[in-house]
């Protein structure tokens, strides 16, 4: 089942975890207790131009390894175990801390490009966080992005927000996630959101092409150590529109592809972009029900599998731009917003920074898809 | 209470302690519940077998008047997901829109939505002897409307579309095999399931369509003649059993 939701102002006002909290909490059947997590843009402005990577120990004793490893690749700027209440009736929580890191000038001079010239900064972080999270250590850094924090774990969404104290955190793009997980296991790492560089990923559904994917993805250099088809998400959104460099709107058409008859209905010019979307990177259409909330800096993009198996509401008012598992918690937060609506599968609703939201931005996909091929 | 009539504040009440407090309130023979703040709680209105009017303010959750026989709901608002799963007799109308799946595998009793809803509307709904159930739609459906639809009558009068707009619903009436949809507007044939044909309308159609309307025009506060007067489409299963023959050979 799962629940999620997120919650972007466009005008980059930041805002505290309380609303986030809030409306998460409302979906508790959505979720059993065994996972929850948010994630904030815009948490750490003291350190905006700092990696700041949360690192989950489930062996306290490989901190010394990790940290030795960080301290060889990065400069160090700020380092702390991440502050938490000291309750509680989590069970076994692990230890956390957060880095706060920049890469030194030689970097380059240590980093195998593979090919890839010139030099590229995030290439290079990848690389090191699939190398701790590989190295066997039972250490995971699933959160490495700049001013951005994933705060998760295992327990109810009210649990986890008290527990890392996130009335105290804010920021102008929040998402959450509830868990109820059906064929992985709860674990601290499995909590969702999930997260590689600025990209963070929630999910409601599961990911039959899971198999399909994380091989293709793991020939791309991207390892999946968390247990949970989720992750596959995050890695295919920063290879598509990182690394690929494909618009949002062409990427979602990548993990959503539209179907088959849909496709021989379209223009001859949509249509050989959509076959050969679905040639070159077929491997990543991601199959079986899905909700997500994809977010970066500055962008929260909502998606659903192009039969929209999954549920999603959205919502506008003013400047705030909400997406969710259930129109409830919108009105919970924000009781009578400006436009409320249930999006098309396979539709991204995207929301961006300095922009006003708007349910039209759907129909700009056609002018951006043109942009594309010209 | 007073004259049989209630009124529950459902602000921050977990949905068992409101259903259960529904529960005695219909049991101490309540003919009216007044349900306000209402925000994400499921399953109001089931387990409710007699007759009694329930209004409910707010934003009712997932899985409304679920199971339901008999109780009138009327929702000042939205309703989402799932609303009317398996219900059995009674009456549930919406001023706002509804979720995906209304009408989920409903047996008897009729729903009307004013506004818009969302996927796989009326799916697997289902008629046996006396037992006939209605869904009327204002505005327009999202995909898969009437999928394995095995009977009673699904009407989508496409109210919120504009002029010359036609509803953008596809594969409606996939695996259909019992029931009729009744569509105000065209749509083409790239819309339809294969298991579905369109067919003209007959007498008997318009008493039933002219029946339907005008309880929802009453609801809604709407002029029937006018909704009656635009041309409608029909749709019918071409077959009782479309998937008998698919393990055959």
């Amino acid at each position: 089942m799962c629940g999620l939701i997120g919650i972007m102002d466009t005008s980059g006002r930041c805002f505290s975890g309380h609303d986030i909290v809030v409306g998460i909490s409302n979906m508790e059947e959505r979720g059993n207790g065994l996972g929850a997590g948010f994630a904030v843009y815009g948490c750490y402005p003291q350190y905006a131009d700092c990696y700041a990577f949360h690192v989950m120990y489930t062996r306290p004793d490989s901190r010394s390894q990790v940290e030795a490893f960080l301290r060889e690749h990065f400069t160090w700027v700020h380092a702390e175990e991440v502050p938490h209440q000291p309750v509680t009736d989590l069970p076994n929580p692990p230890l956390i801390w957060r880095y706060f890191l920049q890469l030194p000038d030689s970097a380059h001079l240590s980093f195998q490009t593979k090919g890839r010239v010139p030099f590229d900064e995030a290439e290079c972080v990848v690389d090191r966080v699939m190398r701790v999270n590989t190295a066997g250590l039972g250490a995971y850094i699933y959160s490495s992005g700049k001013d951005v924090g994933v705060f998760k774990g295992v327990g109810h969404p009210q649990q986890i927000a008290e527990y890392f104290g996130l009335e105290e955190y804010s920021g102008y793009l929040w998402t959450a996630h509830t868990r109820f997980p059906t064929n992985t296991p709860g674990w601290w790492g499995g909590a969702h959101p999930f997260g590689l560089l600025n990209w963070t990923v929630v999910h409601n559904g599961e990911i039959s092409s899971y198999g399909t994917n994380r091989r293709y993805l793991e020939m791309m250099g991207y390892h999946c150590t968390m247990q949970t088809d989720t992750e596959v998400i995050a890695y295919a959104a920063d290879f598509l529109m990182r690394r690929q460099g494909l618009p949002v709107e062409i990427a979602v058409r990548v993990m959503a592809a539209p179907l088959w008859d849909e496709i021989a209905r379209m223009d001859p010019e949509e249509q050989a972009l959509m076959r050969a979307l679905r040639q070159v990177y077929g491997p990543l259409l991601i199959n079986g029900p899905f909700t997500v909330i994809i977010a970066r800096q500055g962008e929260m993009i909502g998606l659903t599998d192009r039969i929209r198996l999954r549920p999603l509401t959205a919502a506008i008012h003013g400047d705030r731009l909400y997406l969710a598992s259930e129109e409830a918690p919108i009105r919970l937060i924000c009781p009578q917003p400006e436009r409320v609506w249930t999006p098309v599968g396979g539709e991204p609703i995207i929301g961006r920074l300095g922009e006003s939201p708007r349910e039209e931005a759907v129909w700009c996909v056609e002018s951006s898809l043109y942009t594309c091929v010209s | 209470m007073r004259d049989g009539r209630w009124e529950i504040d459902a602000n921050g009440m977990h949905y068992r302690a409101l259903n259960a407090r529904l529960r005695e309130a219909v049991e101490n023979g309540a003919e009216c519940i007044v349900l306000r703040n209402v925000c994400g709680q499921r399953y109001i209105g089931a387990n409710l077998h007699r007759p009694v009017e329930i209004h409910i303010y707010g934003t009712p959750g997932n899985d409304l008047a679920a199971f339901m026989d008999g109780p009138r709901i009327i929702v000042y608002g939205n309703a989402q997901d799932a609303c009317g799963n398996t219900m059995n007799g009674g009456e549930v109308v919406i001023h706002g829109r509804a979720g995906d799946v209304t009408g989920y595998s409903i047996r008897g009793g009729k729903i009307f939505v004013r506004d818009d809803v969302g996927y796989r509307v009326g799916i697997h709904i289902k008629e046996y002897q006396e037992q006939r159930p209605f869904i009327v739609i204002g505005g327009t459906a999202q995909h898969f409307l009437g999928e394995y639809m095995a009977g009673g009558v699904l009407v989508v009068l496409g109210l919120t579309l504009r002029p010359g707009e036609c509803h953008t619903a596809t594969y409606i009436g996939t695996g259909m095999h019992g029931g009729v949809i009744y569509l105000r507007g065209k749509v083409a044939d790239y819309q339809l399931g294969r298991e579905v044909a369109s067919v003209p309308l007959e007498d008997g159609d318009w008493a039933l369509l002219r029946q339907l309307v005008q309880e929802f025009a009453a609801h809604f506060n709407r002029d029937a003649e006018e909704i009656l007067a635009a041309p409608f489409t029909k749709l019918v299963p071409l077959s009782s059993r479309p998937y008998g023959r698919l393990y055959a050979y």
